[in-house]
């Protein structure tokens, strides 16, 4: 089966000869059609870079991309034809109506809105009762589906979303991706960043990426299972001195707060009643421990320290 | 331990026009405590945080901010408090020495105070060797940290945070915590928004907003066991779930 994304080797630098800043150090993947492909990684990794050189609008100083068999930087008009994008920054017009932002995208594509409704349906109708208000007047989250609709109005065969729930709070990111969801029901190939590490279960494969180069590409389960070391969640009356104990134990590979615990990387021949003692010597009371399976966050912080 | 108060609010509220933004939300804030503000977009967050600042003027009710009242003394208020968010915290085209010294002079620093700090500050942050160059060669983690120190540089009693870790990635994320945690333990009060629920676990206390109200106020395992939930994301989405009103 044909790709519906192969990126291979893609290199991207800004700034001068003396401030050199490599945003793509060689950024290779593939993305089967109709997948979610997330690509989850702090700002600054260089998500969005790679989604202009993916979507035509920056051009790769080496390497190659195609999207849906033609070539980023030989076959751009064909690319944008087929491709949807929906930028990190909202960048509809802010002096048209919904509806007018609607009609203007797909006239630009030679198509109307009736087309293809079917694919915009659901979330066009929960903006629908404000359609004659202007998106600049519109709330973070409307904006945000508008913006969706405008990128869906030609049918594309692969989406781009760049950090379409940055900023958003906790119950419209479970929106959003429900939303998602539906699209890929329908056979669109979704490319989607993001820097919150909770997502990357939402998505069927993930490739993290800090400071330019993928460190890893997996299934979200298969990311978590690449962990290779036994992960304890640890509680104490006193969290702050808990880490500061912990961080001073000689039997950790690493330890770090992790919500309403802080979890331990033991080392292989570290046991949790070694570790319970200590803490007991160092005269933690109502202290809990308990092995836990390993999230992509931990997988996420694992695999920076390595690479430093 | 009873801790003093540095910021009590009772019925504060705010209204533009018929719309009611903030209605009649009350809490206090203890000294060296870490308080969590949540709510979803729109919630009404940025208004309380604007009225509590000084920067914006209650409709109704009554508020105090390190002991300065939000409605006669908001220019005191601003002089004792730090502020930081994502969107704004540091000037890109000054250096890292640069942003202390202007950030310090603004709240009438000694030309003294602010060489001895500076030099403590960049040592901390190992921020030595880029103390010269512009802070928009920085990496974000870094800015970040050095937003945060900045803020709390002139010595103030509170520090407010607004989604201080948005898009960081998660080693930063906690090292920024880790000095959340040291500034908190030297007495300076931090108030913190932030859309990560594992940071809500970070507080002593948290607040959750929903349209314009607070709906839920307590520790983090209070509120988890009032709601019945396991964690502070269902805690969240419990509550959030329940807004009538957009953003």
């Amino acid at each position: 089966m044909n790709a519906a994304v192969i990126a291979q080797n893609l290199v991207k630098t800004y700034g001068t000869k003396k401030e050199e800043v490599q945003a793509l150090k060689g950024v290779s993947f593939e993305v089967a059609p109709g997948e979610i492909f997330g690509i989850i990684g702090p700002d600054g990794a260089g998500k969005t870079s790679l989604f202009r050189i993916l979507t035509t609008l920056l051009l790769p100083d080496e390497g190659q991309a195609q999207v849906d068999g033609f070539d980023v930087v030989k076959d751009y008009e064909a690319i944008r034809h087929r491709v949807g994008y929906m930028p990190g920054r909202f960048s509809l017009y802010q002096d048209l109506s919904v509806e007018e932002n609607l009609k203007f995208f797909a006239s630009i594509f030679h198509t109307t809105i009736r087309e293809h409704y079917e694919l915009i349906k659901d979330i066009y109708e929960q903006i629908e009762p404000f359609k004659d208000r202007r998106a600049g007047k519109l709330s973070g989250g409307m904006k945000q589906k508008l913006a969706l609709c405008c990128a869906l109005i030609h049918r594309p065969t692969v989406l781009f979303l760049d950090e379409p729930t940055t900023g958003v709070d906790a119950v419209s990111r479970k929106e959003f991706w429900e939303m998602l969801r539906n699209l890929k029901q329908q056979g669109i190939t979704i490319l989607v960043s993001t820097p919150y590490m909770d997502e990357a279960s939402l998505c069927d494969r993930v490739a993290l990426i800090q400071n330019g180069e993928i460190m890893s590409i997996d299934t979200p389960e298969g990311i978590v299972r690449s962990f290779e070391h036994p992960l304890l969640a640890v509680r104490a009356a006193n969290m702050f001195r808990l880490l500061k104990d912990l961080q001073q134990f000689p039997g950790l590979l690493d330890t770090y707060p992790f919500g309403e615990y802080h979890h331990v990387v033991l080392k292989p021949e570290t046991t949790e009643q070694g570790l319970y003692a200590y803490l007991q010597q160092k005269g933690h009371t109502e202290t809990k421990l308990q092995q836990v399976e390993p999230n992509v966050e931990d997988c996420f912080i694992a695999l920076m320290k390595t690479a430093t | 331990m009873e801790r003093e108060k540095v910021i009590t609010a009772k019925g504060l509220t705010k209204r533009f026009g018929d719309f009611t933004a903030v209605d009649a939300i009350s809490f206090e804030v203890g000294k060296g405590e870490i308080f969590g503000f949540l709510g979803a977009n729109g919630a009404g967050k940025t208004t309380a945080i604007r009225m509590l600042c000084g920067l914006s003027i209650p409709t109704d009710g009554e508020a105090t901010v390190a002991g300065f009242d939000v409605y006669r003394q908001t220019e005191q208020i601003k002089r004792n408090i730090g502020y930081m968010s994502q969107k704004f915290s540091l000037y890109n085209d000054l250096t890292v020495r640069e942003n202390i010294r202007f950030f310090a002079g603004i709240y009438g620093k000694s030309h003294q105070f602010i060489k001895e700090n500076t030099e403590r500050l960049l040592d901390r942050l190992h921020l030595q060797a880029e103390s010269n160059k512009q802070v928009k060669s920085l990496p974000l983690g870094w800015k970040q940290k050095l937003a945060f120190s900045v803020a709390i540089f002139h010595e103030p009693d509170i520090v407010f945070l607004d989604e201080p870790t948005g898009g960081v990635d998660p080693v930063t994320r906690r090292e920024f915590w880790n000095m959340i945690y040291e500034a908190a333990e030297s007495g300076i009060t931090v108030f913190v928004t932030t859309h990560y629920m594992d940071e809500a676990e970070y507080c002593n206390r948290v607040s959750i907003m929903v349209d314009g109200r607070i709906d839920a106020l307590g520790t983090p395992q209070d509120l988890k066991q009032q709601f019945k939930a396991e964690s502070m994301d269902n805690v969240f989405l419990k509550l959030a779930r329940k807004a009538t009103r957009g953003e």
